[in-house]
């Protein structure tokens, strides 16, 4: 087939190439062109050059999502990945070993389908559970039996101070399902006896998770902690439609996503709006790069 | 990782990295999403029909010309064009095709039709997705309706339409000096409370702020909140409670200040009072969960007497008509007055149409939408409105001998006694940056965490920065 090696390629790569470049590429070239101007969302853009960015870097609101975002960056791949290792570590590994085979504590069966639920939800009706879950009064989920014990009510989405907190809580909540899944199967395809063979020398549970399925699911954390990474910097539609006033109070949960909509759509103002888009977008592709480049080791052959 | 390819560490670092590059697609979807809406539409204006003019024609429809009408399915929702202002149409161009559509979310649909040069003729611009005044009318997007105002009003030919309606409605839709917006509804704004409750405790409206505060005192003693407003997204219920309250004690001028970005408007002494007064009133009397509540959940509480005051307009009454108890009877009080050295008497409201419709100066048949409009305007159209909805239009012959409920029956009283005496201010709709930050910071004002003067000086930044902001269309009044 060698005489027909490069139309085959050709014909195979150039639809989705230009699938990509109509979808994708153009979309985002011309986010970088609306960005040097001050279109209002009607008629025909000014340009206006860097006018937009000199604006940003003056924006407290702007500063403010960034800082919000370092936080999430930091604190739901951790709390996500730690939750969800242990699960899929008791769900697969913890329990009895019979025949060489381990298996997940009693149960797992069952509880491996209830961590998933999340998951199968759409985000926005999460965040619309969330808000009855949070409310402030006797009809929240939470503060209801907070207060029939006499307890003051928490006032999660209202307090400044753990109002991000709440708002990460849910994130957490609805992501570490899918992690479970996925470390699960990165621990089935660990050999069983690489296990047993660290059982005969006596290992504990607790060697067994640090010293043998942590290093041989490197891989597999290494995309958790991207993926996560990624998404703690969207978490807009659970900011938008939880948090009070809009990424409020006063700020105090916006994230970038959210200040692009309200310029966007609330303010008109597409250029300046499509000048945080552009900022986003160098954000995300810094992590994602960043964090490849830091992770890199040699993975564990077997 | 997972099965057993020949080399495993490549296998699994290709697929990180098309999953991250997957996944950040995904993420970061604003980017390409403001840019999906692309910027199109320059100018070209399209073919617009013409007829004859005539008197019973004046804006010279061309009879057969399609009229498209959106309107916002909120408060009002949509039945009333439906049943009432387009079969107007319909009877006086019988071979005219009306295509009507109904959105909650008014700028999502429409954006990219303004942007593509096609937008519909007729738009109820309304809701919390509502498109920005101030842009399409920098944009010469709307049509000046000045020709509407001075044709002949349908009921009598002698009549110019300007004088069917309330003094004052031109005024609101007019935008450095055209009128371009017409606001068909009469809106009241007050404190609301239920007729029933405070009848069964004698508890009776108060006028000055003394009566004010041993009201809310007695309340509070009865284990209701005295006073509750959503913080989560309403807080301008509240701002426009302070700015009225500041009306009254300065004058007028005050609001005039602010909405002509003047310089220390927001500063300004009477702003300062009214917003250390109500700042107050949210530190004693006001619950500190409502925060975190919507509006229909206050409304909610209120209808279930376990709220006093709730700051609203008129639409409130017909926006909770379905959970209103039997008997609740709404009532509007006017905000008392702060000290008796105030310029405005106790009973002085903030007042204005409201519900914005405009005609596209762009579209297709911009003649036909000016003549659905007048249709509006006229009698019938305006009663036919207010039986739907049962709120008053702008139209001062549309409510006359009808039996409002009582709520709007209160607020139509109190705005009768009120005279002269009557408020209005407009930057939000003009600079919604603004509206913004005053929301914020009204409910930092309000739940404590900020004091009055900070809560001015704030809001004054924001001003003074729009107003130095070339690319924001100025307006005055």
């Amino acid at each position: 087939m060698r005489h027909g090696k490069y139309p085959f390629v050709i014909g195979f790569l150039a639809a989705p190439v230009l699938l990509y470049s109509v979808f994708v590429i153009a979309p985002y070239a011309q986010a970088f062109q609306i960005s040097m101007t001050n279109w209002r969302g009607l008629s025909a853009p000014k340009w206006v050059g860097f006018d937009n960015y000199r604006q940003l870097v003056e924006d407290h609101r702007f500063w403010q999502a960034i800082q919000h975002h370092l936080v999430l960056l930091l604190a739901l791949p951790l709390i996500t990945i730690a939750i969800a290792l242990f699960f899929s570590f008791m769900l697969n590994v913890a329990g009895k070993s019979s025949g060489g085979k381990r298996s997940g504590v009693w149960g797992s069966g069952f509880y491996r389908v209830v961590f998933f639920f999340p998951q199968v939800l759409a985000v926005a009706i999460i965040a619309v559970l969330f808000q009855t879950v949070y409310r402030p009064n006797e009809s929240g989920l939470i503060n209801g039996v907070l207060m029939k014990i006499g307890l003051d009510p928490i006032l999660f989405l209202v307090n400044p101070n753990i109002a991000l907190w709440s708002i990460l809580g849910v994130l957490v909540w609805q992501a570490v399902g899918f992690y479970v899944v996925l470390f699960s199967a990165g621990i089935a395809s660990i050999p069983g006896e690489i296990y047993e063979a660290a059982e005969m020398d006596g290992a504990t549970r607790v060697t067994l998770f640090f010293r043998v399925t942590l290093p041989l699911l490197w891989d597999t954390l290494q995309v958790a902690w991207v993926y996560l990474g990624i998404a703690a910097f969207d978490a807009f539609a659970v900011v938008a439609v939880l948090s009070v006033d809009n990424g409020g109070p006063d700020g105090a949960t916006t994230v970038l996503a959210l200040e692009i909509y309200r310029n966007a759509f609330t303010y008109s103002k597409y250029g300046y709006a499509s000048a945080m888009g552009v900022a986003l977008f160098f954000l995300t592709i810094t992590f994602a790069v960043f964090t490849l480049r830091v992770t890199k080791r040699e993975s564990v052959e077997y | 990782m997972s099965v057993t390819p020949d080399k495993p560490s490549d296998l699994s670092r290709r697929i990180v990295l098309q999953r991250a590059a997957a996944a950040g697609l995904l993420a970061v979807p604003a980017a390409g999403l403001l840019s999906a809406c692309a910027t199109g539409g320059d100018g070209d204006t399209q073919e617009q029909s013409e007829g004859t003019k005539s008197a019973e024609n004046p804006f010279g429809v061309k009879e057969d010309a399609a009229l498209e009408v959106v309107i916002f399915n909120g408060g009002y929702g949509d039945k009333y064009a439906t049943d009432v202002h387009e079969p107007l149409y319909k009877a006086k161009f019988p071979k005219a095709t009306i295509k009507h559509e109904a959105s909650q979310a008014i700028s999502t649909v429409l954006q990219p039709r303004f942007a593509a040069g096609n937008p519909p003729e007729f738009v109820n611009n309304s809701g919390e997705k509502s498109l920005d005044f101030g842009a399409l009318v920098a944009d010469g997007q709307l049509q000046d309706l000045t020709e509407l105002w001075d044709a002949p009003s349908v009921d009598d030919p002698s009549k110019k339409v300007r004088d069917t309606v309330v003094p004052g409605t031109v005024d609101v839709g007019t935008f450095n000096g055209k009128p371009y917006v017409l606001n068909y509804v009469s809106t009241v704004f007050g404190l609301w409370y239920s007729g029933k409750q405070f009848k069964e405790n004698g508890w009776a409206p108060a006028k000055t702020w003394e009566e004010f505060t041993a009201l809310l005192d007695k309340i509070k003693a009865k284990g209701i909140t005295p006073f509750g407003y959503a913080g989560a997204n309403a807080p301008y219920y509240v701002w426009n409670v302070i700015l009225t309250q500041a009306a009254k004690i300065g004058g007028p001028d005050v609001l005039k200040n602010i909405d002509n970005l003047e310089d220390g408007a927001w500063t300004a002494e009477p702003v300062k009072q009214a917003a250390t007064a109500w700042a107050e009133i949210g530190a004693k009397y006001l619950d500190k969960s409502f925060e975190g509540l919507k509006h229909t959940d206050v409304q909610l509480l209120q209808n279930q007497y376990k709220v006093g005051f709730y700051p609203s307009g008129d639409w409130l009454e017909n926006e909770q008509a379905k959970d209103t108890p039997p008997g609740f009877e709404y009532q509007m009080m006017p905000l008392p007055s702060l000290t008796a050295s105030d310029k405005l008497p106790a009973g002085t409201v903030r007042a204005t149409a409201a519900e914005g419709y405009f005609v596209s100066a762009k579209s297709a048949n911009p003649r036909g939408a000016m003549e659905y409009m007048r249709q509006m305007l006229s009698t019938a159209g305006a009663k036919g409105f207010t039986e739907v909805v049962k709120s008053a239009t702008v139209v001062t012959s549309g409510s006359t001998g009808y039996a409002f409920p009582p709520g709007v029956a209160s607020s139509q009283a109190a705005l009768a006694a009120a005279g002269q005496n009557v408020v209005n201010l407009f930057f939000d709709g003009w600079y919604k940056e603004l509206d913004t930050e005053a929301r914020t910071a009204t409910n930092e004002l309000m739940f404590g965490r900020i004091k009055a003067d900070a809560f001015c000086e704030r809001i004054q930044k924001k001003a003074d920065a729009i107003k130095k902001d070339a690319s924001v269309t100025k307006f005055k009044r």
